[in-house]
């Protein structure tokens, strides 16, 4: 069913959606990849503290082309969230309570959303410019030397994701899948 | 006769190939996805055929990519061999082409200099250059940025000859099925048989760039597409993996001899947005 949710994300809500629900997400999530999980792995590790507040908030699996002239970002659809297994269990055990993304998750992320009461959206793999428009504001907030992989908080409206995974172990990835099967 | 060709201008078709191919999917891959919402019976899938529609529309109007992954620039050369290259080394004028393509089309570097290292190149340079002699007076040049979402998803097979045409089919079924969600399907499939080790995966790669609903020359080869293409999507994968009918938009199936011990296949698999444009000059 379609819902409507704000971010920040309260545990509750979180804990109300279910695999297949079409969500439209307004306020502020964060952007992060593979170099930016890298870099917080390793801030994690020496102790220090992470540049952004994961609890409560969403980490959009996304590094956006440049933006042109009075916009405030490029293209910018979701990215394998796979390459991030490894390091979003301990993030999700902090308090991240959803990552938007596409493709499988490993057994330790899904668990890690079950433990934690938190959720695994799919956006729409290859949709970048329609994405786009559902961003209102971008900004850098860390690791600006990465470029396109730097840390942004962007505020968006509406932005359009799936439920793929929820706390309550459904996994959308593997039941459609079986409904559209062909005997073979 | 020799052609005098100045570099310069291939300098400047590559640069404005890149940002076409970035912001216009081509009329063959425009065709596939308008037939594929008609096509799908998920309501789910429909929707996200009906978004990736809308996207598109988006993209042209607004001149925002298609995707985020711009890609790595893969380039085709075929050079006719009475042609004569002026103005410079010929490998530079196709980087410096990328180059001003991607930093003048507001398009995405995602090039790192060193595959350990991983330092960004800040300009997508370099690309991956395939360059043919061929017979004749012209440059075709063929640029097709290449995502990794899929390119990750790819996979080269060395199979026995003995497993034969049912080998060389699970193979493909293999790779599919493996690749799911994460290659942003609907996807085309490119498929390399026979050559060697590095020649069965550029001739999946160059299958890539072929007309989507075009078919082999080859009755067997074109049968094995038509056949390829009901089962991966009688898989159930549908759009964004979330379930449906329409796994993929085209299989398209290049061959070469191979050696009597050897049966390779290469499957490279590529998302929606199968960005190819060519150009004679």
């Amino acid at each position: 069913m379609d819902k409507h949710i704000s971010a920040p994300l309260s545990r509750e809500e979180a804990k109300s959606l279910r695999a297949g629900d079409y969500v439209y997400i307004t306020g502020k999530i964060y952007t992060a990849r593979d170099a930016a999980h890298k870099r917080m792995q390793e801030a994690l590790d020496r102790g220090e503290k992470l540049p952004l507040e994961v609890d409560g908030n969403i980490i959009y699996y996304m590094g956006p082309s440049p933006a042109r002239e009075e916009r405030p970002i490029g293209s910018a659809g979701p990215t394998t969230a796979s390459r991030m297994d490894k390091y979003a269990p301990k993030l999700l055990d902090m308090g991240l309570i959803g990552m938007i993304g596409k493709g499988k998750r490993t057994k330790e992320v899904l668990d890690a959303v079950v433990r934690n009461g938190a959720v695994y959206f799919a956006a729409v793999g290859g949709a970048g410019a329609l994405l786009s428009q559902r961003i209102k504001s971008a900004r850098v907030i860390a690791y600006e030397d990465l470029g396109t992989e730097a840390i942004r908080e962007l505020e968006v409206e509406d932005f359009p994701v799936i439920v793929v995974a929820d706390s309550a172990g459904n996994n959308l990835y593997e039941t459609a899948v079986k409904q559209y099967q062909k005997e073979s | 006769m020799i052609r005098t060709i100045s570099v310069d201008k291939i300098t400047e078709n590559i640069k404005e190939m890149c940002i076409e191919a970035n912001h216009f999917l081509s009329p063959d891959m425009d065709t596939v996805m308008k037939e594929a919402v008609d096509k799908e019976e998920s309501p789910l899938g429909r929707q996200i055929l009906t978004q990736l529609q809308e996207n598109l529309k988006i993209a042209g109007d607004d001149m925002i990519p298609i995707c985020q992954d711009t890609g790595m620039a893969v380039i085709f050369m075929e050079i006719g061999q009475d042609v004569h290259l002026e103005g410079g080394c010929l490998e530079d004028a196709v980087n410096e082409g990328v180059r001003q393509g991607y930093t003048e089309g507001f398009l995405r570097k995602s090039v790192v200099k060193d595959p350990l290292i991983r330092e960004n190149t800040k300009d997508n340079t370099p690309a991956v250059i395939h360059y043919e002699m061929v017979p004749g007076d012209k440059v075709k040049i063929t640029v097709a940025p290449k995502g990794f979402g899929s390119e990750n998803m790819s996979r080269v097979f060395m199979l026995k000859p003995a497993e034969g045409i049912e080998g060389v089919k699970n193979a493909v079924l293999t790779a599919v099925r493996d690749a799911g969600p994460n290659a942003c399907p609907p996807m085309v499939v490119g498929v390399g048989i026979g050559g060697t080790f590095e020649k069965c995966a550029i001739l999946a790669k160059k299958a890539l760039t072929r007309d989507a609903g075009s078919h082999s020359s080859v009755p067997y080869v074109k049968e094995m597409e038509e056949e390829l293409l009901e089962k991966i999507n009688g898989l159930g994968i549908g759009p964004g993996g979330l379930g449906g009918r329409v796994t993929a938009l085209a299989v398209n199936i290049n061959t070469y001899p191979t050696h009597i011990a050897g049966l390779p296949v290469a499957v490279n698999i590529c998302c929606h947005v199968n960005r190819h444009r060519t150009r004679t000059i």
